[in-house]
């Protein structure tokens, strides 16, 4: 289904939780919302399921409005943190939950074969008798979506879904739901500050600061192309480098880096470059290697001290540094924002000095 | 020398004073009442026990208990509801005025009540005149006193349950589809039914051998408001041991009989849960 967010305001108190968002999901498509804690990504799926009221805004889900529908009545689906699965039903009953609560409920023997048919497909058929509470969290998880996808819904929510579960049950859970959905084609959104979980499971992503969207694309446009100087420095996690234009160079506050060039109106600028942006080479210049990450494949993360600051980089190639070393950083990369928010990519200089 | 295996120390200790304690407080008491009607043999404590006014005495004690501590169950949930859930000014002063059965002698309460629902008082006059029931010197008095006392039982118990409640399984029950009423029957109640019970356990235990709010406003009226623990004391005043003490083995083995059910209910509900 087509949902569509339309200039959502959300306050609660003073305090903006949503600042006049307005957002179209296409169907079928899996959207991650991205974005660090209070930034209202939360609010924005509460308010998307019904279970938080707007004050002002419209919200259309196939063409319908339902703004002011009651979340019972919007046909979500919507899986929680929590997971908040009925601690004292059975799994079975737990699914079965969504169809026994219908006005024309449907026959003992529908109801039975289709929480099964969930169980099912969720792997998890033989606990159908057990309680919450003797299952895993993984398991806890398939229960809670198996619920969820008992209603069919035309739209399902997932708030933070991975982050109950250790490292490695996550990876495994992300690739089999990035599966199911693929497999069942409903419109899916997921809450996440985690990038790396957005962007392996999302066809778009929504980067959320304070209460707005900064940038609604693919992940390889918020990388290559990041709309504000929030995004850049979120989603590439990036090092933030304060710096001056003048006459197409550009010169850094902190002293380590040596000066690149830039196509960008005078005044001050802020760059942000990523591990892969920016070049350590040994020798001169007023950083110091604090410590070397291992990447695998002979790739390493020199994490360098110049400064205040702490920078990640990259070694130049056919040089070794350790630690303590003391060395120079240029960049070859990155995205420079002027302070009227234009950007320009740093382009690599054409004769390395 | 085996490990030492648990963090609390001094389990013998501990394990020592417990039954010491419980021997001198209550078992040892407890033997006393339950072998005390045996002295005059047991064909006088069958008599004692079979008669007219001491079976009425017995009803009486333990239907109004009942009847109270059941009518105090969906009184204190909705007390409970309104102290946890919702916001209002002079909310505190209300979660501290439900205490006040605690506190209270019950005899001030017991005198309190009885002047408030007698035939003039300012509750008692206008039920008598408008529905045409008398409060105070009835049964309904009776009850309306162990409700009075048994009510902070209840919405103690709960309180700490339905806090801990998770709001997002009421969401979730929204989400699937559920109304209000269907989630608190489906959701909410289950969820609070051990709490439920053991507010119900407690609420009854106090009410059956409450003493000072009920003489008051009973009107002990032999075979017909005459309560199991003022029997007692009529009967200690007459100098009939062996008669006190039947009626109070009587009392010892019929609320423990309930209090076992309702603990052993509790445990089923809560097997699920745990």
């Amino acid at each position: 289904m087509t949902v569509e967010m339309i200039d959502v305001v959300r306050r609660f108190g003073a305090t903006p939780a949503l600042e006049g968002v307005s957002l179209t999901l296409r169907e079928g498509e899996f959207t991650a919302l991205l974005g660090p804690s209070g930034s209202g990504k939360t609010t924005f799926l509460r308010v998307l399921a019904g279970l938080e009221g707007s004050d002002s805004g419209t919200i259309r889900i196939a063409g319908q409005d339902v703004t002011r529908v009651a979340a019972r009545e919007r046909g979500i689906g919507m899986m929680f943190q929590s997971y908040a699965l009925f601690r004292h039903m059975t799994v079975f009953e737990n699914v079965a939950f969504g169809l026994r609560v219908r006005r024309r409920r449907p026959p003992e023997a529908e109801i039975s074969a289709r929480v099964r048919r969930l169980l099912d497909m969720m792997q998890v058929s033989e606990l159908e008798r057990r309680y919450p509470a003797q299952i895993s969290g993984g398991q806890r998880q398939r229960v809670a979506l198996a619920r969820a996808l008992a209603i069919e819904p035309r739209l399902l929510l997932l708030d933070e879904p991975f982050s109950a579960l250790d490292a490695l049950v996550r990876k495994e859970v992300r690739r089999w739901l990035r599966g199911l959905h693929d497999q069942l084609g409903i419109t899916t959104v997921l809450v996440t500050h985690d990038q790396e979980e957005a962007m392996e499971l999302a066809d778009s992503i929504a980067v959320m600061e304070r209460g707005r969207i900064a940038q609604f694309d693919t992940a390889q446009r918020l990388l290559s192309a990041p709309a504000t100087p929030f995004v850049a420095a979120f989603v590439g996690e990036a090092a933030r480098l304060d710096c001056e234009v003048r006459n197409g160079m550009v010169r850094f506050a902190n002293e380590a880096l040596g000066s690149v060039c830039a196509d960008l109106q005078d005044g001050p600028a802020t760059a942000f470059a990523r591990a892969g942006d920016v070049f350590a080479s040994s020798g001169g210049g007023g950083a110091r290697v604090v410590l070397v990450r291992e990447t695998g494949g002979g790739r390493r993360i020199l994490v360098v001290q110049a400064g205040d600051a702490v920078i990640d980089a990259t070694g130049v190639e056919g040089e070794h540094l350790s630690r303590g070393d003391t060395c120079g950083l240029t960049l070859r990369g990155g995205h420079l924002f002027a302070s009227n928010g234009s950007r320009v990519t740093i382009v690599p200089p054409t004769d390395p000095a | 020398m085996t490990a030492r295996l648990s963090a609390i120390p001094g389990l013998r200790l501990t394990l020592g004073v417990t039954l010491l304690w419980l021997s001198v407080v209550v078992l040892v008491p407890l033997s006393a009442v339950a072998l005390r009607p045996f002295h005059g043999g047991g064909d006088a404590m069958w008599a004692t026990l079979a008669d007219a006014r001491v079976l009425s005495a017995l009803r009486l004690s333990f239907g109004s208990a009942l009847l109270a501590a059941a009518l105090d169950v969906p009184l204190g949930l909705l007390l409970v509801y309104a102290i946890v859930r919702l916001r209002f000014p002079g909310r505190r002063l209300l979660d501290a005025v439900i205490d006040l059965p605690f506190a209270l002698p019950t005899a001030v309460a017991g005198i309190a009540l009885a002047a408030l629902t007698a035939p003039n008082g300012w509750i008692g006059a206008p039920v008598q005149e408008v529905l045409g029931l008398k409060i105070a010197y009835t049964r309904a008095g009776i009850v309306y006193a162990l409700m009075f006392t048994g009510l902070p039982f209840i919405v103690r118990t709960i309180e700490p349950v339905l806090r801990d409640f998770q709001r997002e399984a009421e969401e979730a029950a929204a989400t699937l589809g559920a109304t209000r009423g269907q989630t608190l029957r489906r959701v909410v109640l289950p969820a609070l039914a051990p709490a439920l019970i053991a507010g119900f356990g407690l609420a009854f235990a106090r009410a059956v051998g409450e003493y000072g709010s009920v003489i008051f406003i009973a009107g002990n009226v032999p075979r017909a408001t005459e309560i199991a623990p003022l029997l007692i004391v009529i009967r200690l005043e007459e100098y009939d041991d062996a008669g006190a003490a039947a009626v109070g083995l009587a009392m010892l083995v019929l609320s423990f009989a309930v209090l076992l059910a309702t603990s052993l209910l509790q445990r089923r509900l809560r097997a699920s849960v745990a």
